[in-house]
């Protein structure tokens, strides 16, 4: 499966909870997938989409999913130990693992050699790091949510892009209704 | 005065109650007094474009963040501020520590210094310079600021500011 699969297929858990998502194409896939006021969609700044979620769950009590990927946490690594030493239980960062900078055109990213993110999350201090197959995210998504335990999640899939629209909307509307979806 | 002290005290009488830190020497003392406060959330960052990202998921979830952090960081953080802070208008009160201005006995400091306040221009940042220990009177003023417009805005604190480096 590729990323747009999973979003599609996991589009009826997301629906209720707060998201964060990742730049590019992830955000503008799961924008096209399925739009809601509870989604963060980021339009710039890559790998600070699991920054955010930790912030925010850190802020507010209401579970956050934030939809990250291999390459975007490559970047901002130093994000494993701060999740791994103050994740709160209501955060789960999912890591589209596709071995692949999806939106700059599939080229490799490391974890499509020798590195494990999952094993790296461990050693970083997270404690319910859970690695999946694609086809398998739906039920390990929904095991997150029901653990009580902050997750990180590492779901295993194939690398390619579904063709989405941009996301043309303003982001003061994006930060605004989502503000308006956590704090309702 | 306890000029740390004074400084949480402006931070959390203005609703500030999420603060990453990245350290500095000059700085220590105001993270420590942070870091002890139970009206303040403290959460280390290991680099400022990702404690920026807590920052604005903090404000999403209805706190008042601040960052702690050296002026080496406007370097680093740039496109977050462009792209995350500025693109999307959150408010971010940066209490930033000017290394490599007066009294600063490193020389490689310099280099960023004479770029600091030229980089937040270019960005279009509220920027307040504080060289004597007074000027922290006007903390409180620019935090209510930081929050009535949401944007960030740049607290450069020098070392004179901070009294300096013992022998000095």
């Amino acid at each position: 499966m590729i990323r747009s699969e999973i979003l599609k297929e996991i589009a009826p858990i997301l629906r209720d909870q707060l998201v964060v998502c990742n730049i590019g194409i992830p955000s503008q896939e799961l924008h096209a997938i399925d739009d809601q006021p509870t989604n963060f969609y980021m339009l710039g700044t890559m790998g600070l989409a699991s920054s955010i979620g930790l912030g925010l769950a850190l802020a507010q009590p209401k579970p956050v999913i934030v939809i990250d990927g291999d390459g975007s946490i490559l970047t901002n690594l130093g994000t494993l130990p701060t999740i791994g030493n103050n994740a709160p239980s209501n955060y789960i960062l999912m890591i589209v693992d596709n071995g692949s900078y999806g939106s700059t055109g599939d080229q490799p990213t490391y974890t499509s050699q020798r590195t494990d993110l999952a094993a790296m999350a461990r050693a970083a201090g997270c404690t319910r790091v859970v690695e999946v197959q694609d086809k398998d995210t739906s039920p390990a998504l929904e095991e997150a949510l029901s653990s009580g335990e902050a997750t990180v999640l590492v779901v295993k899939c194939d690398s390619g892009n579904a063709k989405m629209p941009v996301i043309t909307m303003d982001p003061v509307v994006i930060r605004d209704r989502f503000m308006k979806a956590v704090a309702g | 005065m306890n000029i740390d002290k004074r400084i949480a005290d402006d931070l959390a009488a203005n609703g500030v109650s999420f603060v990453t830190t990245v350290p500095c020497k000059q700085l220590a003392g105001v993270i420590e007094e942070i870091d002890q406060r139970d009206d303040i959330f403290h959460i280390p960052s290991n680099k400022e474009d990702e404690g920026m990202g807590l920052c604005a998921g903090a404000w999403m979830g209805g706190k008042r963040p601040a960052i702690i952090m050296q002026n080496t960081a406007i370097g680093v953080t740039i496109n977050t501020l462009a792209t995350l802070i500025q693109y999307y208008r959150l408010p971010l009160p940066m209490l930033i520590s000017y290394r490599g201005e007066l009294r600063e006995p490193v020389a490689c400091q310099v280099e960023m210094a004479v770029h600091t306040k030229a980089l937040l221009a270019q960005l279009n940042i509220p920027t307040y310079h504080f060289h004597w220990q007074k000027d922290v009177e006007e903390l409180d003023n620019i935090l209510k600021y930081t929050f009535m417009c949401n944007k960030p805005v740049a607290i450069l604190t020098d070392a004179n500011f901070w009294g300096g480096y013992g022998d000095q």
